[in-house]
């Protein structure tokens, strides 16, 4: 098993879309998750979602990678796009479905929900 | 009280703000919705405007007196 961080990273790089979440898309923790969540469904973006609960060396390493301190964090490609108020406000202005369409081509629609899990 | 903490931090550091606001969501004192309208945020990324907002609270972010946070930021010409 790889270091942690490496684990994250590695999501981060492979994942089209990655929500590093509290809980998972079938029993979500928080209601900032579940917004940014929602907002990812509402396209049918591919979502690959990764839980921070089980262990906070999780959350510690990933906002280490991401300078970003709250959870959740969504990212597309490898890229930072933001948390759910920021993902909220760039599905409402219709950015986040350009974005997604910019970097993921057909795939933006995928629609397919995965869970990856990263563990020390 | 934790609003103010976080009202003096962002004043602190947003000086220049026409607005700032802090909103106690939940009544428990750590679920905050914060709004802050400020020039310095023209035409910055979504994404950036948000980040200098969590850099302003990084402290209480990190000893735990903010458990949730929302952000509302708005650049003004």
């Amino acid at each position: 098993m790889s270091e942690l961080r490496d684990q994250i990273q590695a999501v981060i790089e492979s994942a089209p879309v990655a929500v590093f979440m509290k809980g998972t898309p079938q029993a979500v923790m928080c209601g900032n998750s579940d917004r940014a969540l929602r907002a990812l469904y509402a396209l049918g973006a591919p979502v690959t979602a990764v839980d921070v609960l089980p262990d906070p060396a999780i959350r510690q390493e990933l906002s280490a990678l991401s300078g970003w301190p709250t959870i959740p964090q969504v990212f597309v490609k490898g890229e930072l796009i933001g948390g759910a108020d920021i993902v909220e406000e760039l599905h409402a202005s219709g950015e986040l479905e350009r974005k997604l369409e910019a970097a993921l081509g057909e795939a933006a629609h995928a629609g397919t929900v995965e869970v990856a899990v990263v563990a020390a | 009280m934790a609003n103010e903490l976080l009202e003096a931090r962002l004043h602190a550091s947003f000086p220049e703000a026409a607005e700032i606001t802090v909103l106690d969501r939940t009544g428990g004192g750590d679920h905050f919705h914060v709004t802050v309208v400020s020039t310095r945020f023209g035409g910055l990324p979504l994404l950036e405007q948000h980040r200098l907002v969590n850099e302003s609270l990084a402290g209480l972010l990190r000893d735990g007196t903010i458990h949730e946070l929302r952000i509302t930021t708005k650049g003004t010409a």
